[in-house]
């Protein structure tokens, strides 16, 4: 008992912080690699349709994107255009743009709401040309009221 | 004993990391792809001239108007699905629809002026009121949710139910 009362007063041990840091870069390393970022520049403007029997896609780098839409600059025009890669092109170039991505099992369109049909038959009538048949009109989920 | 008291307090060094993590957070858009799936028809030269019996088609048009002719019908796009599961299921036996809903097969035609908004609404309804009939056939046989089946009774589900929809080449009426 004497033991116990002669005890020294010490300071109480405090969990060192010195590793949060570090456990923050980790979780903000994370976040950098699951982020997806597209790489294509948009040229053209795309307002997804909203849907509701939507399925996700998990594989982002293996799918071929190809957009439609108004184009962005104004010179441009206001007709809607066809985007592959990183600029314009015709309906007739989406068959060799498929031939030059043989390890894409599928394409993605991603359409602007305000787009006609016409466009978009003539870009499916060249992928099923092109033997490229599975394809995922790009839309958003439509909330319900 | 030698104490080191002036050390640089690394306690703040969290809240730098944090406030990193929060501006990453919001600047980059983490941007899940969703889409509807569709299976295109492989590409064919030739015209298809497969016959089909007049009660086993579902004919959905849209018009460059963005206007819906079901079965000789204009309808509100809202009306849409349940047509189409009374079209597919036939729970009264009527003559003019089919005997089974393995024969049924939805049309889809629609204008070259049709807004791609309202084609993937179409759509969306059309493969909103398959995964409906779906949901409840897996309720009745299995007393599951359809989203919980194995993949065997899944495709047992979809044999006996398939998802036809044919879209037939675009009508041209729209003015240029």
């Amino acid at each position: 008992m004497a033991k116990l009362k002669s005890k020294p007063k010490r300071p109480r041990p405090t969990i060192s912080t010195a590793s949060l840091p570090d456990i923050i870069f980790i979780l903000l390393f994370f976040f950098m690699v699951v982020a997806i970022i597209r790489e294509d520049n948009l040229l053209v403007k795309i307002t997804p349709p909203k849907a509701t029997e939507l399925t996700k896609l998990n594989r982002h780098d293996e799918i071929n994107h190809i957009y439609v839409g108004e184009p962005t600059n104004k010179n441009a025009g206001t007709a809607p255009r066809i985007q592959l890669n990183d600029a314009f092109a015709d309906v007739d170039d989406i068959q060799r743009f498929i031939a030059a991505n043989p390890d894409k099992y599928s394409t993605t369109l991603h359409v602007d709401e305000q787009v006609t049909m016409g466009i978009v038959t003539d870009v499916k009538t060249e992928l099923r040309q092109a033997n490229a048949l599975t394809v995922h009109y790009a839309s958003k989920q439509k909330i319900e009221e | 004993m030698k104490r080191f008291d002036n050390q640089i307090n690394a306690g703040s060094m969290a809240d730098i990391a944090f406030l990193l993590l929060i501006f990453f957070l919001v600047t980059t858009t983490i941007d899940v792809d969703k889409g509807i799936t569709v299976k295109l028809p492989p590409w064919t030269e030739e015209e298809n001239t497969i016959i089909l019996s007049q009660k086993n088609v579902f004919p959905v048009k849209v018009n460059s108007n963005n206007e819906l002719l079901v079965r000789g019908e204009v309808i509100p796009i809202a009306r849409l699905k349940e047509r189409a599961i009374e079209f597919i299921i036939n729970p009264n036996q009527r003559p003019d629809m089919p005997n089974s809903p393995k024969k049924a097969i939805v049309s889809l035609q629609n204008d070259r002026g049709t807004n791609y908004e309202t084609y993937i609404s179409v759509y969306n309804e059309l493969k909103a009121a398959y995964n409906q009939i779906w949901e409840e056939e897996a309720l009745k046989r299995y007393g599951k949710a359809y989203e919980n089946l194995n993949q065997e009774a899944k495709r047992a589900i979809r044999k006996d139910i398939p998802l036809v929809i044919s879209e037939a080449e675009p009508t041209d009426f729209a003015l240029k």
